[in-house]
């Protein structure tokens, strides 16, 4: 039997980034908010300390911090028509979980995405013309704009204290930053983290190539940060353990540090962790959310009842959620009708591992942090003309290497076999002079009509609900981007030094069992038009005006750049209209 | 209606029922939980949720001597292996990695007892992965959809190579052979020219060669890379959680022995 | 039943009426400021029960657990039927309203320096708390600790009664600040070293003290463990926050922290500071130990390794986060209880409106063993040009043996 719960103001689903940040805003209007995390409360000094967080095995290879497929997993095919399979350990992404959700576990490298990635759909047609897009690709603009956004992207990185260098201040382009970033109003809150040699070697390789090379924009930190609600930070020391792993000193930006501290002093916040949200309810007319039903780790349930639902799960969790409670129409590729599940994307990664001479390099290689190294922007986006190429999108190439953990990071040039007495050797010449920079490559991912999110007819889960179905594979406009920048990439590797480069191409079909980032996206898209997207442009649904959805569930398509910053600035823009605008007039924030 | 892990972790009845809502668990009382379950070690391998459901409100939850450190392999006899087994993989180990001047291969560096104890621990039961039916094969790039576990499937490698050896050379085990007919077996595994009857010869190498090598760089906890040898023979310095230092010296060796997340001979004081 | 609830209502009531006389306003506002800078709380209050003042908190003296009383308004458990005549009694002489001994767990020989008016403002404030009805049994000393008489002879020892005299040669802040300390603030309760019968040891006033588990540091200037590197902001910027650019606030101090001294006002926390800077310590300068000593050589490699990601290989932290070893009380040469106990079970530090933070420290009692400890607990007190006694292996012993049953 379900026990009801006295109502709440707000029921926040999922207490990472987004429900963090939300909660925060939200208390200070003076809401009543109780936040439902599914896994347990986490915190560096009791859950990821020093003592022995820097385990490869437990944490890299055994996904510790992580979702565990058999409480939640999903199916996955490459094509209509095929039999979609579950996905019974992880591979191609790492679903987070417990409190501070994938800001535990990040690299902590925070972009912004350019101007023009808001309007893509807009930019490329006037640009290119209608018909240099590939006939199913449904990308979309955003419905809002990277100047509507700025503040809110401001407001993260001097929440989360970001180390950096401005490229673009107010217009001014600035030197050692990247030029081609979006302009901000003031500089990065610390100098950007320092850059060991390799570093160093790839930025003087680009420079000599003819492009700007710029640090990596990081919230592993430079120096101590005391941040907007007055927590105190500490100083990255480049242990190299970031991503996979929570930071054991405080150095990494995550909720831990910039938000929970001070969130769960407020009278008005409470967290529950262990809890499952298994439904968003709905009164009779399916158009009011009444709160949501969870479950604890007792197999108790239980109903929250809230005035307004802020979804802000991982954004697989959101679609899988929306579809089980049957909020929003369910997409449909046939017909290309509906929404929840629309727009389904990934990131397009590839690398490049250069091989130097070890009796002359010696790169320490596991002096590092996750979101250190030096970056060209040249190939991102629109940054370049597309018309010789024949694709659209981009992303970033850098020498991105978060560390060098030896399960992982112990390669051998081309050619070598892979055990014996040669292997053994090789590993052992080449551990400190090869550069792995891990996703060098960092391209876009644009959506299409058959990509995309609905439910399985044939596996469940554990609490018999259907899985949710991803069908996913690469379309030839990202193969041919990934080719071109790869190639791009290597030149510089090889311009470098290296003695030996080894490019890493990605290529179709989409492969489950290797790791492509954690950056999922799409499945409940913001958007101008209710027929085409499942949130308008402050996140807000379009059918239950007391639901909005966070995170990245709402990027139309993927630009080449890691999420979190626009995730996180979607989370304080969206926050913005429910405290100025919709809690003065509750209902929709737009009418069509 | 939730699995059945958590009830082998004796999870307390975690959220107690008063007035019409859950009581207020003071982070104090969470604290208590929480501390409780971490000596359910099941727990801590799966990484799951340690506790039961809690609130969180007023202040961060804090307990003293609180973390999961990691559950060390224990020495001793095979936990998974049988005595056959056990000799079989220390051979392949050491044919994967041979010894040399420098450094121990495989076999001495503990590769085998680390996979031995994975084998025997959540790993090899797969544990918090999803194993619900229907199981049907599928394309590679949809992951293994296999119902056996690495414990099975290691089983049956490791039996079905002797097999197969004392076929060929008139009744010896694979342990037996010389050095280059183990290579000879083991590239024929790899590439497919050499099957084994009832088991993948071809997949049994590519995991017995990630496996291997994955206990000679784990932590020595784990039972392999014994005395951290791996770590020595390519210069990481381990478990360090400082290199603030080192960041601006480039092409400059890191100057310390490397360190275990159980410590390094360093750190017991030495009497005169 | 009826007729204690209707008490009830009446001295509630009566309270309240009393808040309306603008006079009496200011006598319970000045009251409720006392009865924070004297801590009521922190014995009073059982942590998390959301009924201030209402009693049976357990409180660890050497000799067993005194539980505090209710001192709210109830009639029948409180001091609701209380003169002020007795309330004086109890706080300045040590008597019970009967005029049984108290306990000097009871801070009376600190309270004796407030006034008659002070002690009479604490009384009014405390009778406007909400009245809750919890019936307390203080007395749970084991044999022969039992018998209150016997605090006639003990009183006769240790306790001075009298109020505290200004003195005319030092300024107005020094003297608000001496009143404080050695008044209200009952600061020596803690940090004042005790005889074996729990005395003040008056010539080591403020040097230091071992109680529950924990080592209350040095407070008083000296330049060995003491105050000497901390500037008067230092302290006011700690004592308000809980953490400065030298340490972070845990275990009782935290609590003193979050409960009175965080409530303060800035003005009388510098006098605080002003007043302790001038008290002198008995500045006994350590042999400084070898860094080729084993436990140092053992304790420099464990630092490196484990401490120094957040308390710097400089040692000296980062400010409001990580405490400076190099300059933090809690690493000096003095009693090492405290840093074996953090080092050992971890500690987190409190968070304050002024610094939410509250940063924690993992717990090393498992990956280390008792000699690593020593080691490591040696090597903070002797690295950077510091000197201290050797932590022998024997103390993390005992420390671990005295904290394995602690709750906190």
């Amino acid at each position: 039997m379900t026990k009801r719960l006295p109502k709440k103001d707000v029921v926040i689903i999922g207490l990472g980034w987004t429900g963090s940040i939300m909660a925060h805003e939200l208390t200070d209007e003076g809401l009543d908010v109780v936040a439902i995390e599914r896994g347990p409360w986490r915190d560096a000094p009791t859950d990821f300390p020093p003592t022995y967080m820097q385990d490869e095995l437990r944490y890299r290879v055994r996904h510790e911090l992580f979702l565990r497929p058999d409480q939640l997993t999903f199916s996955f095919r490459n094509k209509i028509g095929q039999t979609a399979l579950p996905i019974r350990s992880w591979g191609a992404f790492m679903p987070p979980n417990g409190v501070g959700g994938g800001g535990v576990h990040w690299n902590a490298e925070t972009w912004r995405f350019l101007p023009s990635d808001f309007v893509l759909k807009t930019h490329l047609t006037q640009r290119y013309g209608a018909s240099f897009l590939p006939e199913d690709m449904t990308i979309q603009d955003w419905g809002v704009t990277y100047d509507e956004l700025e503040t809110h992207y401001d407001a993260f990185e001097y929440l989360c204290g970001t180390s950096g260098t401005a490229g673009n201040l107010k217009g001014q382009i600035q030197e050692g930053g990247n030029p081609f970033e979006g302009p901000r109003s003031r500089p990065y809150p610390t100098p950007a983290q320092k850059q060991p040699w390799g570093y160093q070697l790839f930025a003087k390789a680009a420079r000599e190539l003819g492009y700007k090379p710029f640090p990596q924009p990081s919230g592993n930190l430079s120096q101590a940060y005391t941040n907007t609600l007055g927590l105190q930070m500490g100083p990255c020391t480049y242990c190299g353990h970031c991503e996979w792993f929570g930071c054991a000193n405080y150095s990494k930006a995550s909720p831990q540090t910039t938000l929970l501290p001070a969130l769960v002093r407020k009278s008005n916040f409470t967290a529950r962790d262990n809890s499952e949200v298994v439904r968003i309810n709905t009164d009779r007319s399916g158009k009011h959310a009444t709160g949501v039903t969870f479950v604890d780790t007792s197999g108790e349930e239980w109903e929250q009842p809230a005035d307004l639902v802020i979804l802000s799960a991982y954004s697989l969790f959101n679609v899988q959620l929306l579809l089980h409670s049957g909020i929003g129409q369910p997409y449909d590729p046939e017909k290309n009708t509906g929404v929840i599940g629309r727009n389904f994307t990934h990131q397009t990664i590839s690398s490049v591992n250069g091989f130097f001479d070890h009796t002359k390099y010696n790169f320490n290689p596991f002096v590092a942090s996750g979101s250190i190294g030096m970056c060209v922007d040249e190939f991102n986006g629109d940054n370049f003309d597309h018309g010789p190429h024949g694709f659209v999108g981009g992303g970033y190439v850098g020498h991105v290497q978060t560390g060098a953990r030896p399960i992982e990071s112990t390669l051998v040039p081309p050619g070598t076999p892979k055990w014996g007495a040669a292997w053994k050797k090789a590993v052992k010449e080449n551990y400190l002079s090869t550069v792995k920079p891990g996703t060098g490559v960092h391209g876009s991912f644009y959506a299409y009509r058959d990509v995309y999110l609905d439910l399985d007819p044939t596996y469940k889960d554990r609490f018999d609900r259907p899985l949710m179905r991803m069908t996913i594979d690469l379309h030839d406009n990202e193969v041919k981007q990934n080719k071109f920048l790869t190639d791009k990439f290597a030149e510089i590797i090889k311009a470098m030094g290296a003695k030996a480069v080894a490019p890493s191409y990605r290529t179709a079909p989409y492969d489950m069992t290797t790791y492509q980032t954690t950056h999922l996206n799409g499945g409940a898209i913001m958007g101008t038009d209710p027929t085409t997207s499942a949130v308008n442009k402050y996140l807000q649904h379009w059918d239950v005006s007391n639901l909005f959805v966070l995170g990245a569930s709402a990027f139309p398509q993927n630009a080449g750049y890691n999420p979190t910053g626009t995730v996180a600035a979607l989370a304080f823009w969206a926050a913005s209209a429910i405290r100025n605008r919709y809690l003065k007039n509750t209902g929709p924030l737009i009418h069509v | 209606m939730y699995d059945r892990k958590t009830e082998d972790c004796r999870v307390l009845q975690s959220i107690d029922v008063e007035d019409q809502g859950m009581g207020q668990a003071t982070s104090q009382g969470s604290a208590l939980r929480r501390r409780e379950l971490l000596t359910g070690t099941a727990c801590l391998l799966l990484g799951m949720s340690r506790a039961g459901a809690t609130q969180i409100l007023d202040r961060l939850p804090w307990e003293p001597n609180a973390g999961a450190p990691p559950t060390a392999a224990r020495p001793g006899p095979w936990q998974f292996f049988t005595g056959a087994e056990a000799r079989a993989m220390e051979a392949v180990a050491d044919r994967i990695i041979p010894p040399d001047p420098d450094t121990p291969g495989g076999k001495d560096s503990g590769c085998a007892v680390f996979i031995d104890r994975q084998l025997a621990g959540p790993y090899g039961k797969q544990d918090g992965l999803y194993v619900r039916p229907p199981f049907q094969p599928g394309a590679k790039n949809q992951g293994a959809q296999s119902k056996d576990g690495p414990a099975e499937q290691y089983r049956s490698w490791l039996g079905a190579l002797d097999h197969a050896v004392s076929l060929k050379f008139g009744g010896k085990v694979f342990a037996d052979l010389p050095d280059a007919d183990k290579d000879d077996i083991l590239k024929g595994l790899e590439s497919g020219s050499l099957t084994l009857v009832g088991a993948d010869g071809k997949a049994f190498m590519e995991q017995a060669v990630k496996d291997v090598q994955m206990g000679f760089f784990a932590d020595p906890i784990y039972g392999g890379n014994r005395d951290m040898v791996a770590w020595k023979m390519i210069g990481y310095p381990g478990a360090r959680y400082n290199y603030l230092d080192w960041v601006d010296r480039p092409n400059e060796r890191f100057p310390l022995l490397p360190v275990s997340i159980a410590g390094r001979a360093e750190w017991t004081p030495r009497t005169r | 039943m009826l007729g204690a609830s209707l008490t009830v209502l009446v001295v509630a009531g009566s309270g309240r009426s009393l808040a309306n006389d603008p006079q009496e306003f200011s006598q319970i506002e000045r009251g409720r400021y006392l009865a924070v800078a004297s801590d009521c709380a922190s014995c009073h209050t059982v942590p998390e029960s959301k009924k201030p003042f209402a009693g049976g908190r357990p409180i660890e003296t050497p000799f067993g657990n005194i539980v505090a009383p209710n001192i709210t308004p109830d009639p029948e458990t409180g001091i609701g039927v209380w003169t002020a005549d007795a309330f004086d009694n109890a706080l300045r002489k040590g008597r019970g309203r009967t005029g049984s001994h108290l306990y000097p767990a009871m801070p009376y020989n600190a309270y004796t320096k407030m006034s008659r008016r002070d002690v009479d403002d604490i009384f009014a404030y405390l009778k406007t708390v909400e009245p809750v009805r919890n019936k307390v049994e203080s007395n749970t000393l084991p044999f022969p600790f039992n018998i209150r008489a016997a605090m006639g002879v003990w009183n006769a020892l240790y306790f001075k009664e009298g109020e505290f005299k200004p003195n005319p040669e030092k300024s107005p802040e020094w003297n608000r600040g001496a009143f404080l300390v050695e008044g209200p603030g009952h600061c020596g309760a803690c940090h004042t070293p005790k005889s074996f019968l729990g005395g003040d040891k008056t010539s080591q006033h403020l040097q230091g003290s071992q109680l529950q588990g924990w080592f209350a540091p040095n407070i008083t200037n000296d330049p060995n463990g003491g105050l000497a590197k901390w500037s008067t902001d230092d302290l006011v910027v700690y004592l308000s926050s809980g953490h400065n650019r030298i340490t972070a606030a845990t275990g009782p101090m935290a609590e003193e922290v979050e409960l009175s001294s965080s409530k303060m006002q800035e003005g009388d926390l510098h006098a605080i500071a002003t007043y302790l800077q001038s008290v002198g310590g008995k500045a006994e300068a350590a042999k400084p130990i070898a860094a080729t000593d084993p436990a140092m050589v053992a304790g420099d490699a464990i630092y490196r390794d484990q401490c120094s990601a957040c308390h710097g290989l400089d040692g000296k932290g980062v400010p409001k986060l990580f405490p400076s070893l190099v300059d933090s009380g809690v690493s000096g040469p003095s009693d090492p209880t405290t840093a074996v106990r953090i080092i050992l079970r971890g500690a987190r530090s409190i968070g304050t409106k002024r610094e939410p933070t509250a940063p924690g420290m993992p717990s090393y009692g498992t990956q280390l063993d008792d000699a690593q400890v020593a080691a490591v607990a040696t090597y903070i007190r002797n690295a950077w040009g510091r000197s201290g006694p050797a932590v022998p292996p024997s103390t993390v012993k005992d420390v671990r043996a005295d904290t394995a049953m602690r709750p906190d």
